[in-house]
């Protein structure tokens, strides 16, 4: 570096320099790792996943340390699922797959079978719509922890949620309710379900269940969500109802909800759940504010 | 000019450890065996293959770049030889500078020989090569910029620490470096603030090793994507540059009594 | 103006010993130190006295505490001075995979020589007896090749000055007599020669000047002539079989009557007793082998400046008769 000739700066400068030179180098690395990462795109880590076999084939190369292994697959769950929902997009390709790699790594991980059952049963652009996929993953989980009753609650859930089959749903609530610790709602569920499939009042308390005991935030959230949705369509109903009655009263429609306001049927302009107005098109049903948040497509 | 003959010197000197033939015979062993593996199960033989191969390349490679580089500086403190070559006209940062080619000259030898035993057992399985398999070429010129890196790091813990401990720690900088999305996830999903602002940290400070990787790709007859190439050999330079000063900023501060 | 091939001025070296670094060993305490160019300098003292710390030093191996060193005028750190200058360090230890010739190559190469240059490592290897063996690898080399191939290799680049550890170390007599010899060859040819060393006999043999180092501290620096010259001279007396009668006789003015065998030395201090004790000797037809005046030694410098309490337990194994 120096020639023979002329001899070297102050050392104690030249260190300075040398030091200031690699932080500038060590912070010129940020901006072309961020490159890197920007094209490579978010599922840089995790399209392997889809080259994999299955989790069994990675189990013997963990070398012991497969729940470690399971933790990293879970977290890329999360992450690929959040980046997924961030983007506002319609396909969970890899959601199975990593799914059946964390619960092969790992069976005991019960999150990951109730996050999975959920996310892979709701419809796109909320989840992956695989409502099938959904229950062959918790059946596999059942295997491997047959005492645990919640995996038969997510059972229960998707079929009354998702596959509208209450009469195995009703089955999936039975079984889960003998196993030790089942809540003692799960057989009430059982026999609510085969009785009257689809009432609200059922989906509220399923979903209640499900935000109230949410290993994650993006569960919960979800849950919320619903909840929210089933109000308001419970809101709409019970207004829908109204407007009939003061239709029938009045002998002529309603033109707006300010008039059932005035005519003394509502105290005040009725609002969803979200703190929107509720609207009256021009055919006289109740819709939801165009500014409203809540989500009915959920209810689909 | 100087760097160049302590290089050559260096080169020739690893060249004849026979831990290198034992790793490299192991390597070119695996590449000849994948084939084997490949005709158990229909249709995959050349995945596997390729898969194996390119593996065994990058694995055998990092145990090379690990044993000679740990012996880089250390040896020669240990042996006492150094003593001679600094009271020669060398300054410091010539001497790590030239050793440092010397190893990666070694590591380019060692990659170029199992490379063309890659290809060997590619045209045994195929019996022919066609254009489409030059891009092995470029999953192996990254497995090349990985072991520079690590090379860099052995070299840097040579001057500090015992080779032993040496290889310990760059084996583990090069397994963390290949988790460090991982561990920035990590970091994320604690919801902590702090926890966060630390793995970014570390996110950009470890050595990014799965930029590297294109084996899966090239395994699945993906084409490497271009930015990679701009991308990753400008990330190794940078990266063996602030290594190389590193290391020279130590040993110049080192005493040898 | 003379141009001094070292210089050092207050050269401290402190070491941290301890796991706390809270211990200090001082290695080497302000050491001045003026070396002209030309002469054959000898550093001595006994083990641990400092030398090698000094020697390392001056080639930025461990870098100085406190104070500073010029070598041919030039500060420590200039690298360009290396290329004039030659280090022999003690015990040297060169690169086992080579052989001598590739080694003396490779340094070379070190130095930019060109091949006209190099033409003359052959005749190197010869003067030092390694020309046989210039293909063998440096791991088949016995102590005494290894030392003289670090000769060889401290002259690759013909340097003014040379700075050797300890140049005759596991070297039996005949590679003594011959690193001697190179050395008197560098000595006509004026380049300057600092070695350091603690066998006296060759710092007696071949040094214009010498310094005594003890515990890191510059303890006695002069012209070997005027060291050997100063204090009282003895005589001594060698004899073959005397009587006891002789003896007694004698003793009354030797200062210490040694019995080997069948010989007895006696010292005799005062030049005026010499007269009295020939006599006494002639009288009694006692057999007398030599008389010889013995010049006070490098050793008993040696002695008197480390201090003979120290000097018995080291010294006695530094002692070399040959």
């Amino acid at each position: 570096m120096t020639s023979s000739c002329t001899p070297l700066p102050r050392p104690r400068l030249r260190r300075r320099l040398c030091g200031l030179l690699l932080l500038l180098c060590l912070l010129a690395l940020i901006p072309i790792q961020r490159s890197i990462d920007l094209r490579t795109g978010s599922d840089r880590g995790e399209a392997e996943v889809l080259f994999l076999p299955s989790g069994k084939f990675l189990r013997p190369l963990c070398l012991g340390y497969e729940g470690l292994f399971a933790e990293i697959y879970w977290t890329r769950v999360v992450q690929y699922f959040g980046r997924k929902r961030l983007a506002n997009s319609t396909e969970f390709k890899l959601l199975g797959p990593l799914l059946q790699i964390t619960t092969d790594l790992d069976p005991h991980l019960l999150i990951a079978y109730h996050f999975g059952s959920i996310f892979l049963a709701e419809k796109p652009p909320r989840g992956a719509g695989q409502p099938l996929e959904a229950l062959a993953l918790l059946h596999r989980g059942i295997v491997a922890n047959p005492d645990y009753w919640r995996l038969w609650e997510d059972v229960g859930f998707i079929y009354y949620w998702d596959l509208k089959d209450y009469a195995a749903a009703a089955r999936a609530f039975q079984t889960g309710s003998e196993r030790p610790g089942a809540m003692q709602w799960m057989r009430v569920m059982a026999a609510k379900v085969a009785a009257q499939g689809g009432q609200l009042a059922t989906s509220r308390f399923l979903w209640s269940e499900i935000a109230r005991q949410a290993g994650n935030e993006q569960i919960r959230k979800n849950a919320e969500d619903h909840l929210i949705a089933l109000e308001a369509a419970e809101q709409m109903t019970k207004l829908g109802e109204l407007i009939a009655l003061y239709n029938s009263r009045q002998g002529r429609p309603a033109r707006s909800l300010q008039a059932l306001v005035v005519a003394g049927y509502l105290r005040a302009l009725p609002r969803d759940p979200s703190g929107a107005p509720y609207i009256l098109d021009a055919g006289g049903r109740v819709r939801l504010n165009p500014r409203s948040s809540v989500d009915l497509n959920l209810l689909q | 000019m100087r760097v160049a003959t302590i290089a050559v010197h260096t080169f020739k000197e690893s060249v004849r450890q026979k831990v290198l033939y034992n790793l490299v015979a192991f390597a070119l062993l695996l590449i000849g065996a994948a084939i084997l593996f490949g005709s158990i199960s229909v249709g995959v033989e050349r995945i596997i293959l390729i898969t194996l191969g390119l593996t065994s390349i990058s694995v055998f490679g990092l145990l090379i770049a690990i044993f000679i580089g740990i012996d880089l500086v250390s040896k020669e403190i240990e042996r006492r030889t150094i003593y001679n070559i600094l009271s020669k006209p060398v300054s410091r940062p010539e001497f790590i500078l030239g050793k440092y080619l010397g190893l990666l000259l070694t590591l380019l030898v060692n990659t170029a020989v199992m490379t063309a035993g890659f290809y060997g057992a590619l045209f045994y399985q195929k019996h022919a090569l066609g254009l489409g398999d030059l891009v092995f070429l470029g999953a192996a010129y990254f497995i090349l910029l990985q072991l520079a890196i690590v090379v860099g790091i052995a070299l840097v813990f040579s001057c500090i620490s015992t080779p032993v401990l040496s290889a310990v720690y760059t084996f583990c900088l090069y397994v963390i470096g290949n988790f460090t999305p991982d561990l920035r996830a990590f970091g994320q999903e604690a919801h902590n603030a702090l926890l966060g602002t630390v793995s970014d940290i570390l996110y950009y400070l470890l050595p990014n090793f799965g930029n590297f990787n294109v084996i899966n790709q090239v395994a699945h007859a993906q084409k490497i994507p271009g930015y990679l190439w701009l991308g990753n050999s400008l990330y190794a330079l940078l990266y063996i540059a602030i290594l190389l000063g590193i290391a020279v900023l130590v040993f110049e501060e080192r005493e040898f009594r | 103006m003379i141009m001094l091939a070292l210089e050092t001025i207050d050269l401290t070296k402190e070491y941290r010993l301890g796991f706390w670094r809270n211990r200090v060993k001082r290695a080497l305490d302000r050491l001045n130190l003026r070396v002209e160019a030309g002469e054959v300098f000898g550093l001595l003292g006994p083990n641990g006295a400092g030398k090698t710390s000094t020697l390392k030093l001056l080639f930025r191996l461990i870098f100085p505490t406190s104070g500073s060193a010029r070598i041919l005028g030039k500060q420590l750190d200039d690298i360009s001075v290396r290329c004039r200058v030659a280090y022999l360090p003690e015990n040297p230890s060169f690169y086992e995979h080579l052989s001598a010739q590739e080694f003396l190559n490779y340094v070379a190469s070190l130095f930019g020589l060109s091949v006209a240059e190099r033409r003359r490592l052959g005749e190197l290897l010869d003067q030092l007896g390694l020309f046989a063996s210039r293909n063998v690898p440096l791991r088949r080399f016995s102590k005494g090749m290894i030392q003289r191939l670090g000769i060889a290799q401290a002259l690759i680049n013909d340097p003014d000055v040379l700075f050797l550890d300890e140049p005759m170390s596991g070297l039996d007599p005949l590679g003594r007599r011959e690193v001697r010899e190179v050395i008197l060859r560098l000595k006509e040819r004026q380049k300057t020669v600092f070695f350091s060393t603690h066998i006296l006999a060759d710092a007696e043999t071949l040094c214009d000047r010498v310094a005594v180092l003890h515990h890191g501290r510059l303890q006695g620096c002069g012209e070997l002539n005027t060291i050997l010259c100063l204090g009282v001279s003895t005589t001594e007396f060698l004899l073959e079989r005397p009587s006891a009668e002789v003896i007694t006789e004698l003793a009354t003015y030797a200062s210490s009557v040694i019995r080997t065998g069948e010989r007895v030395r006696l010292e005799i201090p005062e030049e005026s007793n010499i007269q009295g004790a020939l006599e006494i000797i002639l009288r009694r037809r006692t057999k007398l082998i030599s008389v010889n005046p013995v010049k006070r030694s490098l050793e008993d410098y040696f002695l008197q400046k480390v201090g003979a309490s120290d000097a018995s337990q080291e010294t006695a194994s530094a002692y070399d008769w040959s």
